[in-house]
C-alpha cells in the first residue's frame, strides 16, 4: 500500500513540476461612455524546478468567460405561409462571453476527457438539460453560431504565442456589447493533452462614471428616472422650437 | 464616434443616431405622426434590444411631438377640445392595450402578433390613403385647382352627446372621437408606437376634420399618451435608455421643426400621398420579412419564464 502511494506520488511529481506564473495587461475592464471594446493581454511564464519533463508536447490553453446566464433559443418554421417561432429550447446556463485560445489545434493540446471535466471548449461550457425537442443539439449549435457572429464566442486556435516552451502570451478582444460581471480567466498547461497545471483569475467588467450612475438610477429610482427622461424630452422639444422661432425672425 | 448606451448595453455610432433622429423628426413634423412606426424597426436593425428600442422610442416621441405641437400652437392649428376628448379615449385604450399585451405575452408569440398588426394596419391605411389622395388630386386637376370640401353627412353625425369643436369647425357627437382614441390607444400599446399614423387618417376620414388641424391635434394627443407609456416602461421594465433618447431627440426635435415648415408649403393631397407611400413601404418590408425564409432561423432571447 505504502509502495503504491509512493509510486503515485512519484508519478504525479512531474505534473507539479511545471507551474504557471501569470500577468494581465489589466485587472479590470471599465465601461465608460465611449467604450468600444477592449483588448486583454494575458501573459505569463512556466516555472520549473528542474529541466522540462519529456512527457509529450506542451500545450497552453487560455479561456475567458463572462457571467453564465439562461438563454431561450427559438426556431422559426413556416406556418400558413409565414415564418413563425415554433420550437424553443431553454438553455440553463450559457456564458455571455467566451473565448478559448490555444497554442495549437485544440484536439492536439486537449484530450476530450479533460475537456469534459473542465468544460474548456464552448460546447462544453454551455449547460443545457431538459430540452423537449428532438434535435436540441441544433439549438445549441445555433446559439454558438449566433454568438460567434457577434464576436461573443471566439475560438482562437494558435492565439497563444509560446516561446521556448516557457513564455506565453494571448490577446483576447472583448467586444463592445459586453454583459457586466466577473469574467473568469483560466489558463491550462497540458502535456500530451493532459492538464498538468491550472490557474484561475477574475477580471471584473463594470460600468463606471455616468454610465454607472444612470444605470443605478434607472433601477433604484425608476420614477425619478422616468420623470427625468420626460423632462429632458420636453425641454429639448421646447428648446428646438424656441431656437427655430428666433431664427425665423 | 462610438458611444456606449448604459441601459441598452451596446456601443453605437452617435452620428448615426443623430441622423436617424433627424430623418424621422422631419417626417414627424410634416405628417403629424410620431415616427415610431419607422424608428422602432430602424433601432432593431442597428442592434438595439427590442425592449429598449420600444421604451426609448416612446420617450423620443414625447420630445419631437412637443416640439412639433408648439409650432402648431403658434399657427392655431390645434383643436384642444378635440385633443382632450381623444386623449381621454387614448389613456383608457393604452391601459386596455397593456393588459391585452401582457395576456398575449403569456401565450407566447407576441412578436408575431405585433408584426401582423403592423402589416395589417399599415397596409389598410396606406392603401386607403393612397387611393383617396390620388382621386383628390385627379379631381382638383379637373376642377381647375379647386380643392373639394369634404363635409358629407354620415352616420357619425346622427349620434347623441354632440359637442362643438370650433377649431375644427365641427358639431359632432363625442362618441366617435372617444372610440378613435381608445382604438388608437390599444394599438399604440400593442405596437409600441404613438399611433399617429392610425389617428391621422381616422380624424380625416371618420371625423371629417380639416387636414391642417389634424396634424397639430394628433401631436397634442400623442405627447400625453407616449409620456404615459414612457413612465410605464421606466418603472416596470427599466428599459428607457436616456443616452439613446437624448441622441435621438436632439436630431428629432430639429427635424420636427424643419418638417413642420416643409409641411406648410405643401398641398394637403401631396402630403397625404407621401405619407401613404411611406406607410405602404414600411408595410411591404414587414410583410416581406414574414413571407420570405429568414437567413437565420434561430433567435436568442433572455432566458427564464
Amino acid at each position: 500500500m505504502l509502495r503504491l502511494l509512493a509510486f503515485l506520488v512519484l508519478a504525479a511529481l512531474p505534473a507539479q513540476a511545471e507551474e504557471i506564473v501569470l500577468g494581465l495587461s489589466r485587472d479590470e475592464v471599465a465601461i465608460t461612455a465611449n467604450f468600444d471594446g477592449s483588448d486583454i493581454l494575458i501573459f505569463g511564464a512556466i516555472k520549473r524546478d528542474k529541466p522540462a519533463p519529456d512527457t509529450g508536447p506542451l500545450g497552453v490553453i487560455v479561456t475567458v468567460a463572462g457571467p453564465d446566464l439562461p438563454v431561450t433559443v427559438r426556431r422559426k418554421d413556416r406556418r400558413l405561409g409565414i415564418w413563425v417561432n415554433t420550437d424553443a429550447v431553454e438553455v440553463d446556463a450559457a456564458p455571455s462571453f467566451y473565448a478559448v485560445a490555444t497554442n495549437g489545434p485544440l484536439n492536439e493540446v486537449l484530450r476530450d476527457t479533460e475537456d469534459l471535466r473542465n468544460e474548456i471548449t464552448i460546447r462544453r461550457a454551455i449547460r443545457s438539460v431538459g430540452a423537449d425537442v428532438d434535435d436540441s443539439r441544433a439549438f445549441t449549435q445555433a446559439l454558438i453560431r449566433i454568438r460567434a457572429g457577434n464576436e461573443l464566442y471566439q475560438v482562437l486556435e494558435g492565439g497563444v504565442d509560446l516561446e521556448e516552451d516557457t513564455l506565453f502570451r494571448a490577446a483576447v478582444n472583448l467586444p463592445a456589447n459586453l454583459t457586466e460581471g466577473d469574467y473568469e480567466a483560466r489558463i491550462f498547461l497540458t502535456r500530451s493533452g493532459v492538464i498538468v497545471d491550472e490557474y484561475v483569475t477574475v477580471i471584473p467588467v463594470h460600468k463606471v462614471g455616468m454610465e454607472r450612475w444612470l444605470y443605478n438610477l434607472a433601477h433604484d429610482n425608476a420614477v425619478l428616472y422616468g420623470l427625468m427622461s420626460l423632462a429632458i424630452a420636453i425641454a429639448a422639444g421646447w428648446g428646438a422650437s424656441a431656437i427655430f422661432g428666433l431664427l425665423r425672425r | 464616434m462610438q458611444i456606449y448606451l448604459p441601459i441598452a448595453e451596446v456601443s453605437v455610432n452617435a452620428f448615426l443616431l443623430l441622423g436617424l433622429g433627424g430623418m424621422v423628426g422631419i417626417l414627424s413634423g410634416m405628417f403629424g405622426v410620431g415616427g415610431g412606426f419607422l424608428m422602432t424597426p430602424l433601432l432593431f436593425f442597428i442592434g438595439i434590444p427590442p425592449a429598449v428600442a420600444v421604451a426609448t422610442e416612446a420617450n423620443q416621441i414625447v420630445a419631437s411631438s412637443f416640439s412639433g405641437v408648439l409650432a402648431h400652437f403658434k399657427r392655431r392649428t390645434v383643436d384642444l377640445r378635440m385633443g382632450t376628448v381623444l386623449l381621454i379615449g387614448g389613456l383608457v385604450g393604452s391601459g386596455l392595450g397593456i393588459l391585452l399585451f401582457n395576456y398575449l405575452r403569456s401565450l407566447g408569440q407576441v412578436e408575431l402578433l405585433v408584426q401582423l398588426c403592423y402589416v395589417i394596419f399599415l397596409g389598410i391605411i396606406g392603401a386607403l390613403m393612397f387611393v383617396e389622395s390620388l382621386n383628390a388630386i385627379r379631381k382638383s386637376k379637373k376642377a381647375g385647382g379647386a380643392v373639394p370640401t369634404r363635409r358629407k353627412h354620415n352616420w357619425v353625425h346622427n349620434l347623441p352627446f354632440k359637442m362643438k369643436f370650433r377649431v375644427s369647425g365641427l358639431y359632432i357627437s363625442v362618441i366617435p372621437p372617444l372610440l378613435v382614441g381608445v382604438l388608437v390607444g390599444v394599438l399604440a400599446a400593442i405596437m409600441g408606437v404613438g399611433g399617429g399614423f392610425i389617428m391621422v387618417p381616422a380624424m380625416i376620414y371618420l371625423l371629417g376634420m380639416p387636414t391642417k388641424v389634424v396634424v397639430g391635434t394628433s401631436l397634442f394627443q400623442i405627447i400625453f399618451v407616449t409620456a404615459f407609456t414612457t413612465m410605464l416602461h421606466a418603472t416596470t421594465n427599466f428599459t428607457v435608455d436616456i443616452v439613446l433618447a437624448v441622441l435621438l431627440l436632439v436630431g428629432g426635435v430639429i427635424g420636427a421643426q424643419i418638417g413642420t415648415r416643409i409641411g406648410v408649403h405643401m398641398k394637403a393631397e401631396q402630403l397625404r400621398i407621401l405619407l401613404a407611400a411611406l406607410v405602404l413601404a414600411v408595410c411591404g418590408k414587414l410583410a416581406f420579412d414574414l413571407l420570405v425564409m429568414p437567413s437565420e432561423l434561430y433567435s436568442l432571447g433572455a432566458g427564464g419564464h
